[in-house]
Order: structure tokens, then C-alpha cells, then sequence
């Protein structure tokens, strides 16, 4: 079966955002046949998405890097299965399974938002402030509209600024951290002029927007048509402030995506994806590089992904030359991350009867009497459905402290033709 | 052809828009307050906007279950969110 044969390289990159695309450019300046596989129907990831109207710059000079070096890229393609070390399955846009094979792989699966439940979360109108942006960027039109973004991290000043841009009423941008742990952190950035730069440049464009800190979401309020009408708000101080807005973009910081590393057997290290200096993976041939190795930003993913990339392509010379960039974009990203630090008052947004697992209308009380993600899944289908715990795992490693539940194939919802087209790759292999 | 400019012509849950080249159909599902329902019945619409939560899904052009933020508008496209 010609058509059913795996498309085979000597690198295969899931994962066509900033880590990706470097690691791509790394293994292919190296000599490497390299195939990037990202499930998106436009590359860039999340950070270089591109807007309806016009690719993302940096994502575009990569990518025509990447035509130069010769790269294969699928897009709107999507893993759904693996074998170790190095065999991938995924499913293209109109339904068809595709088969990859490369004795090596360089996971580059990014980060999902992380999403807190709390009453009123599902209400049509709500959305991640990252997929707010998405949205956005998607084409849906926000001008005129009230928007509040609310949860924590600097991904909401950087959304509230592009949805300023694109038209909408910044109704006020509501941050869960102290006002000095952000302040401090500001602090440390009198070595780095350029993000200093960049947090100038926002605090520029967000003139004017109300700005609270110790400040979180508590309810969000339904109109007579069923949408989002209003978000009740409250203060480290006990006080409860209600504002009528059409919109809410709300998230508390980002997840590494890790459900491909786990279904491949790699170890993990809390939420992250263990790594090695190399930025390899405890299963031999697969290395993992940007957020799912742990949240780091743009910076930290390029300078990642070569290494990764590098390494992938058994240059481990060039990779540990690419490592000394490394240290720096690590250390302010552990001060980001302790700037805007989950406070444990979060623990209580939902009440026993918000919903949790969103796909299976799970409610938070359903859990109480349930020890770890495995067992509340059992019993009550939580984390079951078609997003197979992506949205409400994260959610409850916060609440519950309950780790990652075991992963299995697909990983997402696949047709059975897909399916079949697999074994028939499968049996076909020698 | 469309109407308005260069605009695309879709259907959601039998009304008709006009949206730009390149808009995704969960965008035009939210401009055109079109909701899924839950298990239960509730509401919903797109929440992650990144292929991540489903919560976004419906059928397209007679495939089940897609992920309609991880796709752009075609003219002339049917959308049925089953809401």
C-alpha cells in the first residue's frame, strides 16, 4: 500500500511555534532531513499566531528560513498516536491518517492555558485570555465591546494591548498577584532593556485601563439571552465589585503540554517534561524543547529549540554551544514565575456545584470523596471526554494537587477511517 | 458569490453571514451567537480558541465533531453546532 507507507526524515518536530521552528533550523543547518508537524492550520504557535490579516513577521523569516533549509511542514496536522522511539501517527485536516517515522523526535507541544473553574466559567462569552486573542486574531470582531481580562501573568497585558488595538473597551484588567511582587519583578529587568522595552511599550498602551492587583474573578453573570452579562470580582481585602461586560478573557498562567511526552513514555518533573542538558527526554530519541519543558517564554523556546534541534541531529557540540545563551532566559523565567505565583485563596473559586471537567459537566463537589485524577475518572467520567482532561487536569493539579493521569492513544478524537488507515500502516511495517 | 466585497458566505445553524477570507468558523459561530450544547444542556461556545478544550466543536459541512477553531471559513460552508 504506496499510499499508507510512512513518510520517513532523520528529525520529526511536532510543534511549529517558536521551539519548533528553531529546533527545525538547527537540525537542518546540520544536514538533517527534518519534517515539522503542527496541528494549526497556520504555523507560529500561540505567540506568533497569525491574524486573520497578516502572518505573524517573525513566524514568516522562519519560516522562509525553513523553505531554504529545505524543511517539510504539514500543517493542520495532528499526532494522535505514538510508538517509541520514533513512530507518530497523526490525522491531516480532511480526516486522512498520515504516518511519520525518524529515529529521532523533538517534542515541541507548547502550553495550554491554564483555565481555574469557578461559577459561571462556562457561560458563552468566556474565554482563556490567550484564546480570547486567538479569537481575535481568528477575525472575531471585538470593536466597541466591554472587555474584562482577568487571572494573572503578563500574557493578559499583552492581550488587553492587542484587543485595545483591535477596538474593544478595556473595562478593567484585573491581575490575582500582589502589586509589589510585580513591582519587584519589574526590578529585575534593568539588565534586559529589551523586555524592559517591551513592558514600557505595553504600560503605554494600556493608559488608562483600570488596573487592579490582588484581585481575582469569583462569578461570572448570564443575561436573558444566556451569554456573559457581568463578572463579579473580589479583592484580597474581602471587598466584591460586579462590572457589566460583554467579554471575559480570564487565565491563570500557562500548562506545558505534555499528553505526547507521556503517551511516549517520558518521565516527568512536576507538570514539565523532564529534560537533560540536551534537552533530552528519559526515552532515548526524543528530545523536548520550549513551554512543555517547562514555561519560559519566546526567548527561552528559540534558544531551546536549537539546542533540541541540535541535539536531535547528533550535533551535541553545536547544542552545548547553544546552551550558554540558556542560563539567562531561565532566570527570568523563575522570576516570573514567582512574581505571579498562584495565591492558595484561588483554591476556593468553585463551589460544589461548578462544573470542572467542561466536556462531561463533571461538578467540583463530585470529586471530594476521590483521591487522585485516575480515580475521580472512574467514577464520575471526569477528564474523560473529547479534551481527555487538557483543560480540567491542569485544574486540578492547582486545587487538588492531583499529578497528570496516565495517557492514552488517540489523543484526540479521530475518524475511524483514520483509524483503519492506521493498522493498515501498522501491519504494512515491517 | 458574496455579496459583500471579498467577503465569504457561511451558514450556522441555518442563518447566513458574511465574514472576511481567513476568518475561523468559531469566530464566525460567536459573531453569529450560535452555541453548542453540553451534556447536560448547557450553553457553550468557543473557550481555548487553540484546538485545545472541544468546546468549540460542531459539524462541518457533514464532518462530525470539528474543531472549529482550528479552521478557516469557506464560501459557501455549513456549520451545525447542534445547539
Amino acid at each position: 500500500m504506496a499510499d499508507a507507507s510512512p513518510m520517513r526524515a532523520d528529525v520529526i518536530v511536532v510543534g511549529a511555534g517558536p521551539a519548533g521552528l528553531a529546533a527545525a533550523h538547527a537540525a537542518a543547518t546540520d544536514g538533517a532531513r527534518v519534517v515539522v508537524v503542527d496541528e494549526n492550520p497556520e504555523t507560529g504557535g500561540q505567540i506568533w499566531r497569525a491574524s486573520h490579516r497578516a502572518p505573524h513577521p517573525r513566524a514568516r523569516a522562519l519560516l522562509a528560513q525553513l523553505e531554504r533549509d529545505g524543511v517539510t511542514t504539514l500543517r493542520g496536522t495532528t499526532v494522535f498516536d505514538a510508538v517509541p522511539p520514533g513512530s507518530l501517527r497523526a490525522v491531516d485536516a480532511g480526516g486522512h491518517s498520515v504516518a511519520l517515522e525518524a529515529p529521532a523526535i523533538v517534542l515541541a507541544t507548547g502550553a495550554t492555558e491554564l483555565l481555574l473553574p469557578f461559577p459561571g466559567w462556562t457561560l458563552p462569552g468566556v474565554f482563556g485570555a490567550g484564546g480570547l486573542q486567538a479569537m481575535v486574531k481568528g477575525g472575531l470582531d471585538v470593536a466597541g465591546r466591554r472587555v474584562l481580562l482577568a487571572g494573572s501573568g503578563p500574557l493578559l497585558l499583552a492581550v488587553a494591548a492587542a484587543l485595545r488595538r483591535s477596538g474593544a473597551r478595556i473595562v478593567a484588567l484585573v491581575e490575582q498577584a500582589d502589586r509589589r511582587a510585580v513591582r519587584r519583578l519589574a526590578g529585575t529587568l534593568w539588565n534586559r532593556p529589551a523586555k524592559l522595552g517591551q513592558a514600557a511599550a505595553l504600560s503605554v498602551r494600556l493608559c488608562g485601563v483600570p488596573r487592579h492587583h490582588a484581585t481575582w474573578p469569583v462569578r461570572a453573570h448570564a443575561g436573558g439571552d444566556g451569554w456573559l452579562r457581568a463578572v463579579t470580582l473580589r479583592g484580597a481585602d474581602g471587598s466584591e465589585t460586579t462590572l457589566d461586560v460583554d467579554l471575559l478573557g480570564v487565565g491563570f498562567g500557562l500548562a506545558p503540554a505534555t499528553r505526547l511526552a507521556q503517551l511516549l513514555g517520558c518521565e516527568l518533573d512536576g507538570d514539565r517534561v523532564a529534560t537533560d542538558d540536551l534537552l533530552r527526554t528519559s526515552v532515548p530519541g526524543v528530545h523536548c524543547a520550549g513551554e512543555a519543558a517547562g514555561i519560559g517564554g519566546v526567548d527561552c523556546a528559540l534558544v531551546e529549540g536549537a539546542i533540541a534541534g541540535h541535539s536531535a541531529a547528533r550535533r551535541d557540540d553545536l547544542a552545548l554551544r547553544a546552551r550558554r545563551r540558556l542560563r539567562r532566559e531561565r532566570g527570568f523565567a523563575a522570576a516570573l514565575a514567582d512574581a505571579f505565583a498562584l495565591r492558595p485563596e484561588l483554591r476556593e473559586l468553585p463551589t460544589s456545584d461548578t462544573v470542572v471537567c467542561r466536556c462531561e459537566d463533571v461538578a467540583y463537589g463530585a470529586l471530594a470523596d476521590h483521591r487522585d485524577a485516575h480515580d475521580a475518572k472512574l467514577a464520575t467520567r471526569c477528564g474523560m471526554g473529547p479534551c481527555q482532561g487538557r483543560i480540567c487536569g491542569p485544574a486540578l493539579r492547582f486545587l487538588r494537587d492531583w499529578a497528570a493521569d496516565r495517557v492514552r492513544p488517540p489523543l484526540v478524537p479521530v475518524p475511524m477511517a483514520a483509524l483503519r488507515e492506521t493498522l493498515a500502516t501498522t501491519d504494512s511495517t515491517p | 458569490m458574496p455579496d459583500a466585497g471579498d467577503n465569504l458566505r457561511v451558514t450556522i445553524d441555518g442563518t447566513q453571514i458574511h465574514v472576511p477570507p481567513r476568518t475561523t468558523v468559531a469566530a464566525a459561530c460567536v459573531m453569529a451567537r450560535a452555541t453548542r450544547r453540553s451534556v447536560a444542556g448547557e450553553p457553550r461556545t468557543a473557550l481555548c480558541g487553540m484546538g485545545v478544550c472541544f468546546e468549540c466543536r460542531a459539524t462541518v459541512d457533514g464532518r462530525l465533531d470539528v474543531r472549529t477553531c482550528m479552521l478557516h471559513c469557506r464560501d459557501g460552508m455549513e456549520v451545525h453546532t447542534g445547539g
